[in-house]
């Protein structure tokens, strides 16, 4: 199929908007590498490592392959006939949630993981917030014969219990986190604690499009085959033309990040949509955490505050700083959605069209439903159904109970 | 790569106070003798400041509270978070160390979010007119420095760099080329927090930096009990010891806790110097 598959050429512009950030891993004046000295060198061989795979056409071949005949892609793309005609635009949706592990972080993590390999080193650690970018990253670890250690902060592991369990069945320790709010910002952390002292022989597996460089560019790229799919199966769909609007949900970023670097150069809009209660781009402001220089919520001394949101994946006071950058050009716009908004466009799609979403990803649609009016009648509107909703049915069963008590 | 580094590296003409006094200690024969605290963890931390120099302090390392710090372990993190709880600003602890009055160079250690936030001039500037001699932004490696650097430069406060267990050897010359006050030798790779026993990167560590410089260096990260602090300066010129007072704080100590531990650790120092 894709010349990507075949592994023969490398996808993706070397240079322009979404292209290489150059060496200090600039975007504009975000990204960069702020990490103690302890790190530098790691973040260093694991660029010069990343630059090596990625220009290999052995490595893609064995990254395309195990997607292929492992981790379900490509994924489809579904035409949504009965919520479009609720909505009065032409709903398109790229399916990661039928990616193995439920979710788009599969991606990611395979071609993380067989980096690890490459590298001469036998243990992943992982941050998680939903648990997703945790299970992938333990599946990939029992794939490929890798420790796997999953650092999850004690409220996240409340609201995911199920996800902990798959991740020990998987083979992999959760390391609970009580520090700060328990969330994912101190999931991330705590692996950076526990990457100073173990970085010689462990890769820190970044989940999203977020930290020092090259994990922005090196996650974007691992999940522009979202994008790249869906460029093709557009085109296909649509005789050769690109959709109107191109929407996906923005925590750190990935799914969003690899779903328009297949879209940057086309005429599509571009839209990622935060949870309201975690908004680095609509409410923050610059600032340097993680490793990275990008838009976070702080204080007026630069104290980092917490995100709140009714998903966990989505609770991250930073966001990935090519999507500051994207927001700083214009040419990504930044809307947001709340919790109420994503509890109904949640069961909207499970009653219109026999999918239940990720709350992350229903933050995406959250942003059709309310847009869809503005939007030129007959508009295509692609949404990147990021994941898969199973991990969410307890927490929203229980939350629409309390309402109806009320 | 890693080997050039855009900004300029050497050293200016004048030594500030921080290396001039560090200086002047170590050809006197002293060993060097450097606790970290955490500003504005308690009421009562001024007076551990004014304790630990009556202690035999030769500078003291003040933190600014961070809601994340990276780099360091559960000790440093606690006290992070009662700073905090009390309302600590980046202003407030600058202010306490003007009003402690204390003789010996302060050094502030921050994270770079702060300095970023306040900007790079303004923290420079308020720093300097606290009268801090050095600061220390872990999370703020070499390739990042230059707007930062050319701040405190102006300010003549003192940027002092780390050197990592992992750092290579042309790293290291960068790094040293750029440092000022002192080099501060990483112990181990990890974060802050005591440990019953050190490795032997310590001496690994020291050993590359002198064959650079002739700053003083001081050994950080894991140094907790004055038999480890004896063991470090046989071949470093001094030791910054942080968890190891501040946990003696956590645990309800006040100013006398920590003098009497300072003053443990100056008469090993002063029994070998």
């Amino acid at each position: 199929m894709s010349a990507q598959a075949s592994g023969d050429s490398v996808p993706g512009p070397p240079t322009g908007l979404m292209g290489e950030p150059g060496p200090a891993g600039r975007y504009g004046e975000f990204g960069g590498r702020f990490v103690p000295e302890s790190l530098m060198p790691a973040c260093l061989e694991l660029a010069d490592a990343f630059a090596t795979a990625w220009a290999d056409p052995a490595y893609h071949a064995e990254y395309s392959g195990i997607l292929a005949t492992y981790g379900g892609r490509p994924t489809p793309l579904t035409e949504c006939a009965r919520l479009s005609a609720h909505l009065g635009v032409r709903l398109l949706l790229k399916r990661e949630d039928l990616a193995h592990t439920g979710s788009h972080k599969i991606n990611n993590v395979i071609g993380q993981a067989l980096l690890t390999r490459r590298m001469g080193k036998h243990r992943m650690i992982a941050e998680t917030g939903a648990g997703q970018h945790g299970v992938a990253t333990a599946t990939a670890a029992a794939l490929l014969g890798l420790e796997c250690v999953v650092f999850m902060g004690e409220v996240d592991i409340e609201r995911q219990a199920l996800n902990v369990f798959r991740m020990e069945l998987l083979g992999s320790e959760v390391r609970p986190v009580g520090s700060g709010s328990a969330t994912l910002k101190d999931a991330v952390n705590e692996a950076m604690r526990d990457w100073v002292a173990t970085v010689t022989d462990t890769h820190y597996c970044i989940g999203s499009v977020m930290g020092p460089h090259p994990f922005p560019y090196m996650v974007r790229q691992l999940q522009r085959v979202v994008g790249d799919e869906a460029r093709r199966q557009c085109r296909e769909l649509l005789d050769g033309a690109d959709p109107d609007v191109v929407v996906a949900c923005v925590g750190g970023g990935s799914n969003a990040a690899g779903t328009f670097a297949g879209f940057v150069d086309t005429e599509a809009r571009l839209v990622g949509v935060e949870a309201a209660g975690g908004a680095a781009i609509t409410t923050g402001i610059p600032g340097v955490l993680h490793g990275m220089r990008s838009q976070l919520l702080q204080d007026e001394s630069g104290q980092i505050l917490e995100a709140h949101s009714i998903s966990a994946g989505l609770d991250y006071p930073g966001i990935g700083p090519e999507h500051a950058h994207l927001a700083a050009l214009g040419r990504a716009t930044y809307a947001t959605a709340d919790d109420d908004e994503v509890l109904s466009a949640f069961q909207l799609l499970a009653e219109t069209e026999g999918i239940i979403p990720a709350l992350e990803s229903a933050h995406a649609l959250a942003w059709v439903v309310r847009q869809a009016r503005e939007l030129p009648a007959g508009s295509t509107v692609l949404v990147t159904l990021s994941g898969r909703g199973d991990k969410d049915v307890a927490q929203v069963r229980d939350i629409l109970a309390a309402r109806r008590r009320s | 790569m890693s080997a050039t580094t855009p900004i300029e590296g050497d050293r200016a003409s004048v030594p500030g106070a921080l290396e001039t006094t560090l200086r002047d200690r170590r050809d006197a024969g002293a060993k060097l003798l450097v606790p970290y605290l955490m500003g504005g963890m308690s009421n009562d931390w001024v007076q551990v400041l004014q304790a630990v120099v009556a202690a035999g302090a030769d500078a003291v390392e003040v933190g600014l509270p961070f809601s994340d710090p990276m780099m360091d372990g559960p000790v440093i993190q606690e006290a992070d978070v009662r700073a905090l709880r009390r309302g600590t600003t980046p202003q407030g602890v600058l202010d306490d160390v003007i009003a402690a009055g204390v003789e010996v160079p302060i050094i502030v250690m921050t994270y770079y979010n702060l300095v970023f936030r306040a900007g790079h001039r303004r923290m420079a500037r308020s720093l300097a007119s606290a009268g801090v001699a050095a600061a220390i932004v872990p999370d703020l490696p070499l390739e990042e420095i230059g707007p930062w650097a050319e701040e405190a430069d102006a300010a003549s406060v003192e940027t002092v760099l780390m050197v990592a267990p992992a750092s290579p050897p042309e790293r290291v010359r960068a790094i040293c080329r750029r440092s000022r006050g002192f080099v501060y030798a990483v112990a181990q790779m990890g974060v802050t927090g005591e440990r019953a026993a050190l490795g032997g990167e310590a001496a690994t560590v020291v050993g590359r930096i002198r064959q650079t410089t002739d700053l003083p260096v001081c050994v950080g990260i894991g140094i907790s009990t004055p038999a480890q602090a004896v063991e470090v300066c046989s071949v470093a010129d001094g030791v910054i010891v942080g968890s190891a007072l501040v946990r003696r704080l956590v645990e309800g100590g006040g100013p006398e806790a920590a003098g009497s531990f300072i003053a443990e650790l100056r008469t090993a120092l002063d029994a070998v110097g």
